[in-house]
């Protein structure tokens, strides 16, 4: 990364506890609960005709808020992006980038690898089901779970919630599979 | 406010009927841009702590660098403190209202581990939850959309089949 205190990546003990921040900071300007994944229910709800009873509520009063939440969160990466130059990497550790290189992925610029998010990648059956079935299992994971990272990973544990810890324990055995077993299938092929 | 009555919530509930939480207030216009306003600030420090690289969560699930690991811990333990604070000084929201955390419901726990780990293998494929997906986008890697649109789909799959699945 290039000089410029803004353009410089933040350490975990000050990204940590910002995150964490965001959990009292939108109880006490409205009493609304930290979690994004409801907005992909908002977003059916206030879009798709659908008979279905969990999308019948009324969206705007209890969705409305968090869908602004969700759309400054595509703006604040935009605003980064329009800083950060081209071809800058994230700084992980060289034992992934050996991992990665072996199953194929070699650049490591940007924040997601070039050759697996292209428009051209959704032609092949690896880069569909990496990004359309890897979309709907984030999607239909969230809502039969009820809650992603923020909302059962972040609100949920620090509220000692049983619940969130159950749903957290299949988050990362979910992932530990999708990386060490569907991944490598993936790419390796 | 409260609204569902269990032992965690009735210990700061007041004993008088509270005001339904199921039908918040309509958000004003200057309400809404405070959350654009939040929302803004989160992206920004999701992109500036790495949170949103799919390199960071292939790190993360190959347990190649405690990075990701740190940062949620710390986030917990303060969203966990700054839950007592406000508990212990009995704080209100800025519209008024009590604060409260609705309590999750347990149930068989089966959404909870089914639904947890079909999110996870989803999250190891796409490397990134629901919200580093949207600074993604925000980014300009313009092929996220379809990620979003790919998990909208997902969420009305599940909303149509949701009478049939086991919670």
């Amino acid at each position: 990364m290039p000089d410029g205190e803004l353009l410089k990546v933040w350490p975990w003990y000050v990204t940590g506890p910002l995150i964490g921040l965001f959990v009292p900071a939108l109880l006490l300007v409205g009493n609304r609960m930290f979690g994004i994944s409801a907005n992909l229910r908002h977003a059916c709800a206030a879009t798709l005709p659908t008979r279905a009873d969990f999308f019948r509520y009324d969206w705007r009063r209890t969705g409305g808020w968090n869908l602004a939440f969700a759309l400054g969160i595509l703006l604040g990466g935009a605003v980064i992006a329009m800083q950060t130059p081209d071809g800058s990497r994230v700084d992980v550790s060289p034992a992934t980038l050996a991992s990665l290189g072996a199953l194929g992925v070699r650049d490591v610029t940007g924040l997601v690898p070039r050759e697996l998010f292209s428009w051209q990648a959704l032609l092949t059956v690896r880069g569909l089901v990496m990004l359309v079935g890897g979309g709907l299992l984030v999607g239909f994971g969230t809502a039969y779970a009820g809650g992603c990272t923020s909302g059962h990973a972040i609100s949920g544990l620090a509220d000692f919630q049983l619940p969130s810890l159950i749903a957290v324990i299949g988050f990362f055995a979910g992932g530990l599979l999708g990386t060490w077993v569907v991944l490598p299938m993936l790419l390796g092929a | 406010m409260a609204t569902l009555i269990d032992a965690p919530a009735a210990a700061h509930a007041p004993t008088s009927t509270p005001p339904e939480r199921s039908v918040p207030r309509p958000d004003t216009v200057r309400g809404l841009l405070v959350y654009l306003l939040l929302g803004t600030l989160f992206g920004i420090v999701l992109t500036k702590g790495e949170v949103v690289s799919w390199f960071r969560i292939q790190e993360m699930f190959r347990f190649q660098s405690p990075h990701m690991y740190l940062t949620i811990v710390a986030a917990i333990v303060t969203a966990a403190v700054s839950l007592q604070l406000i508990r212990r000084l009995d704080l209100r929201a800025a519209n008024g209202e009590r604060i409260s955390v609705p309590p999750k419901v347990l149930g068989r726990g089966t959404r909870y581990w089914v639904g947890g780990t079909l999110f996870g293998l989803g999250w190891a494929l796409v490397g990134a939850c629901p919200g580093p997906l949207l600074v993604l986008l925000g980014s300009g890697v313009s092929v996220a959309l379809v990620i979003v649109i790919s998990a909208m789909a997902g969420t009305w799959a599940y909303g149509v089949l949701r009478p049939l699945l086991p919670h």
